[in-house]
């Protein structure tokens, strides 16, 4: 594999990463992060249906007529996410019951029909590929990076074995209730892309107040 | 049902509790006129789908729907996100048409948006909560009805912060995209203190 191809699958974990950057798929990411094990299953769910669906998309490129192509992708993905939502509810049901509508909710999920429009469409099948799972991982990185804050410090523990005493039962540890309700979602991945962003310079957005200054003569 | 109404607009709010639709959410609300106009079109096909969605789910694709045809063991719902997409593009398709034939004004107003709200995961959401929450017809109207309003609110609400936001003096990595998370998480925090709310 040389180093351009290996590209597709890297730059997707940092650099231009799904959810930080692209913006995309960040609909049903946090609701699953407040434990590891949910997020773990959301995210090879997603990787499984957004590899699966770049690949095949890739392979029929050719012959799709670009008026009904939408159409055609949907009902792709949506074949993909039924088989894996399935999948989940014949071997590990409890997990698919706390997923909810999650798990169907990949269907409408930006990234797999953005990866689908903007480069299965326009690559051959090997680069779609890595750059299905490479986005799937990129994907899964935010997610267990945000399910293990919280589940750390919203219940001491992670994947559900306990890690710090708690407070309840005689430790020192006195759960943070905040970090298993939704806001705090938001704010741990806000305090992400800060971070990413400090590091990666080069992900910083433009200032809009020039552009807007002048913009606003137009009696909007 | 009024307290369906309520809870669908104030406690389970789909953007900030469930966080659906969050990707036009952060897209789509940098000005408060756009922020308005997406969400009457979220308020108009929301409460169009989520009743049409769950005569379909209910007469076609539930456990023993086809006892009528002799077929009493057939369990067609796990189609049922492939017929809701279907409907969902289908529905927004007709609206479209409807609306520039007989009311071309608000038709402009929103034109682009229509489409967009295809891929929106709200409208989706929110019908799979139907199902999973097993909402009778009127009750189902009424949640249609209210999440798109919560929705709504929470976008016009979010839009009029943005705007303010704009001119605020913030660190560089933060500007933009790490903002409007920050936000949003402050407004979903104050979303739960309605909790408490309830009607009887």
């Amino acid at each position: 594999m040389n180093r351009s191809t290996l590209q597709h699958l890297t730059s997707p974990l940092i650099d231009n990463n799904p959810i930080t950057l692209q913006m995309l798929g960040v609909c049903s990411a946090l609701a699953v992060t407040t434990a590891l094990d949910t997020a773990l299953t959301m995210s090879l769910a997603l990787i499984a249906v957004l590899t699966a669906a770049s690949t095949v998309i890739s392979l029929i490129r050719r012959h799709l007529p670009g008026s009904i192509r939408l159409v055609i992708q949907i009902t792709i993905i949506a074949s993909l996410v039924i088989v894996a939502d399935q999948v989940l509810r014949a071997f590990a049901f409890e997990i698919s019951q706390r997923l909810s509508v999650f798990v169907g909710l990949i269907v409408t999920n930006c990234i797999v029909l953005g990866r689908a429009e903007t480069f299965a469409m326009r690559n051959p099948v090997w680069p779609s590929f890595l750059d299905g799972l490479g986005n799937g991982l990129g994907y899964g990185l935010i997610l267990m990076l945000v399910a293990t804050i919280r589940e750390f410090l919203g219940s001491g523990s992670l994947f559900g074995l306990n890690v710090l005493p708690l407070a309840s039962e005689g430790g020192w540890f006195q759960p943070l209730g905040f970090m298993l309700l939704a806001p705090s979602a938001f704010i741990i991945i806000g305090l992400l892309i800060w971070i990413i962003r400090t590091c990666r310079p080069a992900q910083v957005e433009a200032d809009e107040f020039p552009i807007l200054s002048l913009r606003s003569g137009d009696g909007s | 049902m009024i307290g369906i109404f309520v809870q669908s607009v104030l406690q389970d709010n789909l953007a900030l509790t469930f966080f659906l639709g969050i990707c036009t959410f952060l897209a789509v609300s940098k000005r408060v006129g756009t922020a308005f106009g997406l969400g009457l079109a979220m308020i108009v096909v929301q409460s169009v789908t989520v009743p049409i969605n769950h005569l379909i789910f209910n007469g076609f694709l539930i456990e023993g729907a086809w006892a009528w045809a002799g077929l009493p063991a057939v369990d067609l719902s796990f189609l049922k996100l492939i017929s809701f997409i279907g409907v969902i593009a289908a529905m927004v398709q007709i609206l479209e048409m409807t609306l520039d034939r007989y009311a071309p004004a608000l038709h402009r107003n929103l034109g682009v948006f229509l489409p967009l709200i295809t891929v929106n995961c709200a409208i989706l959401g929110g019908s799979l909560f139907m199902v999973e929450r097993r909402y009778t017809l009127p009750e189902s109207v009424v949640y249609g009805f209210g999440s798109g309003v919560g929705w709504a609110l929470a976008i016009v609400a979010f839009a009029a912060i943005r705007e303010r936001l704009r001119y605020a003096d913030l660190p560089d990595g933060l500007r933009g995209l790490g903002t409007a998370f920050i936000v949003t998480g402050l407004m979903s925090m104050g979303f739960s203190a309605f909790v408490g709310v309830g009607l009887p």
